[in-house]
């Protein structure tokens, strides 16, 4: 998640102040983690920097910053340029699992008991993101299926590889 | 029940069962204990046995050694009546497909076990309905099976296998046949109801999504039962 990228997205909605952008990021995108008025308060002060934000005059209140952002045209031109790109899609554990394997069947240790660990650890997450979806709101619920859709396919591999152990460990040895 | 050391006493448990068709050894030694009130899920790979060890666990198949314990009886050693009856008074079934009567009305589909145990047929429609409606089948009891969605009929298999309060609910790739969104409602009712009635559940699926459901997992890979942690024993429970 680029929170000054959704912090930008934000404004393009409306010029907001530091508080109700916190509020807003909090509710929508926060999910347990709510984002420190510091971080928001830099960042605000980053996009103005950059020329992707401006800052109106001071207003009159309580509060550390009582100024009211407005996204300019570079701004909603950088949220609308990251909202067409497609993420990248994030194969870090799988290179993380792949390594694991291979490695171990180098070392003939056992490929197979820690793909099981492996498989036992992510059921156990999917567990835990099931049962919190059953609770949860709508948002929260979309959110664990994210998850879980993830964790489904790590699993997919894992079966995969396993299954293939035999075949890739007689492809070790010879190399 | 709980032991002294916090693990649950098994309420059925398969003991070394093999099992084998013809030349085919679909079970070899499989081992499993599921206490009561859990909701094990039962993985594994297409032909690896494990729909074969819960028609163990059932009795509906004889395994050809091992053993089959269910509350304290040794469930293989029954005669074929006894177990028959298990099947009708103690036990649910909810499989992928086929195990409601289309031409029936989902009331009748749900009060029929009922019936065949003998409950009155006033009572056994007044607690299919009854039934139907804790599954969200308000208004459907008049509807042919036949005439429901996918979800919807699973949904009346469920009333149908919970109907008789069985001790332990044997679920064979439950949500197979349904879309995800759908799948995860039976499974949201499915555990709810089960949740709330105390039931044990066997649950075989090769669905990562569905045994999220389950408080443990099991894998059953060329016939014998492998816990997926690190601590665990073979086959058994925590």
């Amino acid at each position: 998640m680029s929170v000054p990228l959704t912090l930008l997205g934000l404004l393009e909605r409306e010029p907001s102040h530091g508080y109700d952008l916190k509020r807003d990021y909090d509710t929508y995108f926060g999910r347990g983690k709510p984002l420190p008025y510091g971080q928001v308060y830099a960042t605000l002060g980053r996009l103005a920097r950059d020329g992707k934000a401006v800052a109106g005059e001071a207003e009159p209140g309580d509060g550390p910053d009582r100024k009211r952002y407005a996204i300019t045209p570079a701004g909603t031109a950088e949220v609308g340029t990251w909202l067409a790109e497609p993420a990248e899609p994030e194969p870090h554990l799988q290179t993380v699992l792949f390594s694991k394997v291979m490695l171990a069947l180098m070392l003939g240790r056992p490929a197979a008991r820690y793909l099981d660990a492996q498989r036992a650890r992510h059921l156990r997450r999917m567990r835990e993101l099931t049962e919190a979806k059953r609770a949860g709101p709508l948002m929260d619920r979309l959110l664990a299926d994210y998850g879980l859709f993830h964790l489904e396919a790590d699993l997919r591999w894992i079966d995969t590889t396993a299954a293939r152990l035999g075949e890739l460990a007689e492809l070790v040895r010879a190399s | 029940m709980t032991g002294a050391n916090g693990t649950r006493s098994p309420l059925i448990e398969a003991r070394g069962v093999t099992k084998s068709f013809g030349q085919t050894q679909a079970l070899r030694g499989a081992s499993v204990a599921v206490a009561a009130g859990e909701i094990l899920a039962v993985m594994g790979p297409s032909g690896s046995g494990k729909s074969t060890l819960l028609h163990c666990l059932a009795g509906i198949f004889s395994p050809d050694e091992g053993e089959i314990v269910f509350d304290g009886q040794r469930l293989d050693q029954l005669s074929e009546a006894r177990r028959t009856e298990l099947r009708r008074t103690a036990f649910g079934f909810v499989f992928q497909f086929g195990q409601l009567v289309p031409e029936l009305t989902a009331a009748d589909n749900v009060a029929l076990p009922l019936l065949l145990n003998r409950v009155r047929r006033a009572a056994a429609y007044q607690q299919a309905m009854s039934w139907l409606a804790r599954l969200g089948l308000e208004g459907k009891d008049a509807r042919r099976t036949g005439e429901l969605s996918g979800g919807e009929a699973q949904r009346v298999a469920v009333a149908r296998a919970l109907a008789i309060k069985p001790k332990v609910l044997f679920a064979d790739e439950p949500t197979g046949s349904l879309d995800s969104l759908t799948g995860e409602k039976v499974m949201d009712l499915l555990t709810d109801l089960t949740r709330e009635e105390g039931t044990t559940v066997v649950l075989v699926t090769h669905d990562a999504r569905v045994a999220a459901y389950a408080e443990r997992e099991v894998v059953v890979r060329d016939g014998r039962v492998t816990t997926l942690e690190p601590s665990g024993t073979d086959g058994g429970f925590r």
